[in-house]
């Protein structure tokens, strides 16, 4: 490098002039609009329950109730973050939550069928990676695949019957209450994030996520092994679905086979409302943490205003819809 | 051709993709500090036989050698490793990512702990942009997107990171494209400085006076096939173009030796 830089009869380096004001704003703006309308669209959200059910989003009742939840969607999110941000996407974290909470379960005994469940998670994670990048299936059809066949195959194993949780040092280790008030899977939740955030923003694996998302061919001519990356996230998403499926099947004092067949919706809503782009390259920890809570306050924010249940559904869509939105006038605003 | 000095051996290359048959038996060597400049029509398989080069590819048969050592399943980290660092026609960059985050694509410097330094890469990053790509644009940082940059800022960024690794073989395919003069004069000055440095470099350009300007060496290829090579220093650039003509129109350089020799 050093014979380049002192080419003959170069003259002193010109200084850089310092940024325009607005080339400082229009950075600030790429860099951060996503996360501040991540965090606006939480406020107003918030303003709205509060204005409209002050009974409920005023009490603390309430808090502890939402960090319950939160983490179900929210532990899941993390990881389809890393996912959307390489350009890809799983359907079939529902179905493997299932598959977590069947092993954890069927074990009979907590510390191995949590070390079991994680592990299955991480197997059902890894075998989606693979039919995705060494079989070339694309994502979204082959996650549809696997998310029918492993919710078929609890059905078929549990015979589609329930069972009951179990309880000791492991579940309270995983949904005790701390002090009476905050859910342990909130804060493993919060450690989580911030293990996500350091692999994601200090890791050469995090880097490569968003290269891989960004052009993979450019990547790989860069020799990074695109291939590993595309596989580790997916199997990132099993292991963190089986966790979340214990936590859902702790939380309900009973294990139903059906367990996250309500998940694909609300977790989906997190990773976008997050700012993560649906084109792959961009999205953070942050975002995806603070949308979870966001989304995780709709489903009792309608019960609390007083509106049927059906809205759920609408709201999710409308929430997915308007945070694409958002991500496509923030990319624009922000060209050049 | 070979001598026991050469740096890089490829011996009976062949290469297709599916049914199109990129390069057929080619063989090509670059010597310690020599600039080999390869020379041919769109589609002749230079730049397929840069990727086998580079890792990117692997040929279906036919031996590269590293300084005397051969290589099998080579891989783009591999080849980076032994010292080949490459601009390719297509840029390779990353564009929604941060101009830092190109230079040191698949290069990440990491601490002690295993964790990306990333202050030592913005640092080095804002070094190159001073003193390399001179950048004159007041909106262009180290955080900078490469998207929202300049086509000819973007192929310095291209550039910078192939020089940056104190590499022992450079490869440049196509590397003028579309610069302006003076950027066209700053690369062929970067492949005079490779060359005085004591490195090595495979030069492609479709402009034959930039390339007879630069090299030791002109390799023609056509059609998948290396069928011809000069050295610089004994031929002229009239003949060099009129054996091209001729490559050219016959797929052959037989009877051109016959016609032009001097
Ligand atoms: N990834 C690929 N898949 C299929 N065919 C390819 C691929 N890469 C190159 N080819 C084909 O191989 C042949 C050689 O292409 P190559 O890019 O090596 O040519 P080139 O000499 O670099 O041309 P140019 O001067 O236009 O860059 C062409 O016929 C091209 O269509
Ligand atoms: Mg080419």
């Amino acid at each position: 490098m050093t014979d380049v830089e002192q080419a003959p009869g170069e003259v002193l380096p010109p200084v850089r002039p310092q940024m325009s004001r607005r080339g400082r704003e229009r950075i600030f703006f790429r860099h951060y609009g996503l996360q501040a309308g991540t965090v606006v669209m939480a406020l107003i959200i918030w303003v709205i329950l509060a204005v409209g059910a002050p009974e409920t989003w005023l009490h603390k009742d309430m808090y502890s109730a939402l960090m319950s939840t939160v983490p179900q969607t929210g532990i899941i999110a993390l990881a389809l973050t890393l996912v959307v941000i390489a350009r890809e996407i799983d359907l079939s974290f529902g179905s493997v939550m299932a598959v977590g909470s069947w092993v954890f379960i069927a074990t009979g005994r907590p510390a191995l069928g949590l070390i079991a469940a994680l592990a299955a998670g991480l197997a059902v994670g890894l075998l989606n990676g693979v039919i995705v990048v060494r079989l070339g299936v694309p994502s979204l059809v082959a996650t549809i695949g696997t998310m029918f066949f492993w919710a078929g195959i609890v059905l078929v194993g549990t015979n589609a019957a329930g069972s009951g949780t179990p309880v000791g040092f492991v579940p309270t280790l995983l949904i005790g209450r701390i002090g009476g008030y905050v859910p342990a899977e909130v804060v493993w939740m919060i450690g989580l994030a911030a293990v996500f955030w350091l692999v994601l923003n200090r890791t050469r694996f995090g880097a490569h996520v968003y290269l891989v998302g960004d052009n993979e061919q450019s990547a790989r001519m860069m020799g990074v092994r695109t291939d590993r990356v595309r596989i580790a996230v997916f199997a990132l998403v099993g292991l963190m679905a089986a966790l979340a499926g214990i936590v859902a099947t702790l939380e309900a004092n009973f294990f139903w086979p059906t367990v996250g067949g309500g998940a694909l919706l609300p977790t989906i809503a997190t990773v976008f409302l997050g700012g993560t782009s649906i084109f792959g390259g961009r999205g953070t920890i942050f975002g995806t943490v603070v949308a979870a809570f966001t989304i995780s306050a709709i489903e009792p924010g309608i019960v609390s205003l007083n509106l049927t249940g059906y809205y759920t559904q609408v709201i999710y869509g409308a929430v997915i819809v308007l945070a694409l939105v958002m991500q496509s006038f923030v990319m624009r605003r922000s060209q050049r | 051709m070979v001598t026991v000095t050469n740096l890089l051996e490829l011996e009976e290359i062949s290469k297709s993709f599916g049914e199109v048959s990129a390069l057929e038996g080619v063989s090509l060597a670059v010597g310690d500090n020599e600039i080999v400049g390869l020379l041919g029509d769109n589609g002749a398989g230079k730049s397929t036989l840069i990727k086998i080069i580079t890792g990117f590819h692997a040929p279906n048969s036919g031996t590269i050698t590293w300084k005397g050592q051969r290589l099998t399943h080579l891989t783009v980290q591999h080849a980076r490793d032994l010292g080949i660092e490459t601009v390719y026609q297509e840029r390779a960059l990353a564009d929604q990512q941060s101009l830092w985050r190109n230079i040191f694509m698949g290069r990440e410097r990491t601490t002690r702990l295993g964790l990306l330094d990333v202050g030592e890469m913005r640092t080095e990053t804002e070094k190159l942009m001073v003193e390399f790509l001179r950048f004159t644009s007041q909106a262009v940082t180290p955080e900078t997107e490469v998207a929202t940059m300049s086509g000819g800022e973007r192929q310095g960024v291209a550039i910078a990171r192939a020089l940056h690794f104190e590499a022992e073989l450079i490869i440049l395919d196509e590397p003028t494209m579309g610069l302006s003069v003076t950027e066209t004069r700053k690369t062929l000055d970067f492949v005079r400085e490779i060359k005085a440095a004591g490195k090595s470099c495979i030069f492609i350009d479709h402009n034959i006076f930039n390339v007879h300007e630069v090299v030791d060496r002109v390799v023609l290829v056509d059609r998948g096939h290396v069928v011809g090579e000069f050295k610089t220093a004994e031929i002229t650039l009239l003949d060099l173009i009129a054996r091209m003509q001729h490559v050219a129109e016959t797929g052959s350089i037989e009877n051109a030796e016959k016609g032009v020799t001097t």
